[in-house]
């Protein structure tokens, strides 16, 4: 039975949590994510969650001990943000590399410098190329909803892949908003045990992990790891489908909202979704073909899904809350271009990149509105100036 | 979404504004409605101004953003309308909350007010008489749901109670109670 629940990001993210019931959970304190790991820990000392909880010194170690437990056979997860995840980023390739199943929530947070703790997408973002296979969500139901579907993904045989949750900070993870939780039971049939396929304190069969190779196997190593990450993308569809049926709420790769007839669009990630939503009703009221692209699954990337879903739009604004410095634009911009040049199809947008909401930089109704109505400009004129601007910021 | 009430609240950091939205965004989802409470963090240092909102609708809606145009403005403490146009956006008929012991007329005059309704409560007499300390924000959140009768007294006073008695004394907690309370029957509007 579902029932109605009102919280914020990180309640709902820790509630979640709850009902996964991690056997480790290993984590270091960082705004914004600090009142989750917080409530965790709550859980854990009135002996409502029988966790294993490891009050790390540093995300270096949340990472390296959640590393130790997964490839012992245990179910291992932590959550950061920002400089944290930086701080373990040492550890992010091995921990994809080496096939452990791992779950971490990740509240977006810009870096520093000048400081600041608002909402960037520049630590996951950098984050992209680590091996995981990372889920994005616009609110609090979105990441609660992920962080379970993220367990069923990352423990499933064929995939044992670490998975990111990411939801933006302070946006989502410090507002209340209302959303609906599972039963336990209901989460905890979901997922199931744990099952390892190697577990390292299996002391019969004995096995060596994380050993060395030499340039004669290296490549055949990171060749695997690379299929595998392009393969869980039907897996994840399926976890997707198992977890409709069970929630009423469907997911899939990415949302497409009022795409299918649209000419113009605008792909962005998380929390701004939502307000790109509002606007293309609004713009719709008005007559003005717009629509939306909400990316959910950003690694694996979607690529021929995406080309399919946008190759009939006449213009194209992919939303970034960070910049690729120096790059020919952002991560997101960069890929589907890239997915345009491999796709079989002529047809192509025009296609241009805005870098928006930098640390915590509010983005609002009008903001969006301006990004359409530069898209009905670039399409009248029939190409672009310039295909990467900043907006919103003063010149 | 036409019945979407977008509230703006105005405070300085200290004065339990981002308990009072998050508060209140729970009690109307308890209400089975539709409803955000998204406080906005600044420097987080106590007497800085700070901004804070509400949502409530009967429908799902999913705007992650500040508000620009609200159609209530609550002033926690009006000291901030030195630093911040706390008119900025609203609309003709907006309703603007003000915690003062002034009159409705006497506000008007003193904020140069061409437009708006508007409403007073001296929430922060309220605090200290019933909590013995200036903490306007529990009478701010009874005299808000008078002028924007989203929920029910009862179902504000439920969910203060509820979450207010996992953190405070009983005593403090029904100085809370007795705050909203008295907020909600002494706030006056033109």
């Amino acid at each position: 039975m579902a029932r109605l629940a009102a919280l914020t990001g990180n309640n709902a993210a820790a509630e979640a949590i709850r009902q996964i019931k991690p056997d480790v959970f290993a984590a270091y304190p960082i705004t914004p994510q600090t009142e989750m790991a917080e409530e965790v820990a709550q859980y854990v000392a009135d002996g409502i969650l029988e966790t294993e909880y490891i009050p790390v010194e540093s995300e270096h170690s949340s990472m390296s001990a959640c590393i130790g437990a997964s490839l012992a056979g245990v179910r291992a997860m932590t959550a950061t943000a920002s400089c944290g995840l930086a701080y373990m980023w040492e550890l992010l390739p091995i921990a994809a590399s080496m096939r452990t199943s791992i779950v971490m929530a990740v509240v977006n947070r810009a870096f520093n410098a000048p400081l600041n703790i608002h909402c960037s997408h520049d630590d996951s973002m950098g984050a992209r190329d680590a091996g995981w296979i990372q889920l994005y969500s616009e609110n609090a139901q979105e990441m609660y909803d992920n962080l379970i579907q993220a367990v069923k993904i990352a423990e499933d045989e064929k995939i044992r892949l670490p998975v990111m949750v990411c939801m933006d900070g302070f946006i989502i993870s410090h507002a209340v908003e209302r959303l609906l939780l599972l039963a336990d039971e209901e989460v905890k049939n979901f997922l199931g045990e744990f099952k390892s396929a190697h577990p390292l304190l299996e002391v019969n069969n004995p096995v060596t992990l994380g050993a060395c190779a030499l340039p004669d196997y290296y490549t055949e190593h990171k060749k695997q790891h690379s299929e595998a990450l392009r393969h869980s993308l039907g897996k994840i569809m399926e976890v997707a489908d198992e977890y409709a049926r069970l929630s009423g709420r469907s997911y899939s790769l990415f949302e497409s909202y009022q795409l299918a007839d649209a000419e113009y669009g605008i792909v962005i990630l998380n929390s701004a979704a939502g307000v790109t939503r509002t606007v293309v009703d609004k713009l719709r009221k008005e007559g003005i073909k717009a629509g939306l692209l909400k990316i959910r699954v950003y690694r694996p990337f979607p690529a021929t899904q995406i080309v399919q879903a946008l190759k009939n739009l006449k213009a194209i604004a992919v939303l970034e809350r960070t910049d690729s410095f120096g790059g020919v634009g952002s991560p997101v911009f960069t890929d589907i271009s890239a997915a345009f040049m491999e796709a079989p199809t002529k047809e192509r947008p025009l296609m241009i990149n805005y870098i928006y909401g930098l640390g915590g930089r509010d983005v609002g109704l009008e903001d969006i509105e301006k990004v359409y109505a530069s898209l009905q400009v670039i399409n009248q004129r029939g190409k672009i100036e310039k295909s990467f601007a900043y907006l919103q910021a003063r010149e | 979404m036409s019945d979407l009430i977008e509230i703006r609240w105005h405070s300085r950091g200290g004065q339990g504004a981002m308990l009072a939205v998050r508060t209140l965004a729970r009690a109307v989802i308890k209400d089975n409605k539709y409803a955000q409470g998204l406080p906005e963090f600044g420097p987080e240092r106590m007497g800085a101004p700070i901004k804070a909102y509400n949502r409530f609708s009967t429908q799902p809606f999913s705007l992650y953003c500040g508000i620009v145009n609200p159609h209530v403005v609550v002033l926690l403490d009006p000291s901030v309308t030195k630093l911040v146009d706390v008119t900025e956006g609203i609309y003709a008929d907006s309703k603007l909350l003000v915690n003062i012991e002034l009159s409705t007329q006497e506000v008007r005059e003193k904020l140069k007010l061409k437009n708006g309704i508007v409403y007073v409560v001296n929430a922060t007499k309220i605090a200290q008489e019933t909590l013995g300390r200036p903490m306007p924000n529990t009478p701010m959140m009874g005299a808000l749901i008078k002028i924007v009768p989203v929920i029910s007294l009862e179902v504000l006073l439920d969910e203060v109670a509820r979450e207010f008695k996992e953190k405070f004394t009983p005593r403090v907690v029904e100085a809370n109670l007795a705050a909203i309370k008295r907020g909600y029957e002494e706030v006056s509007g033109e």
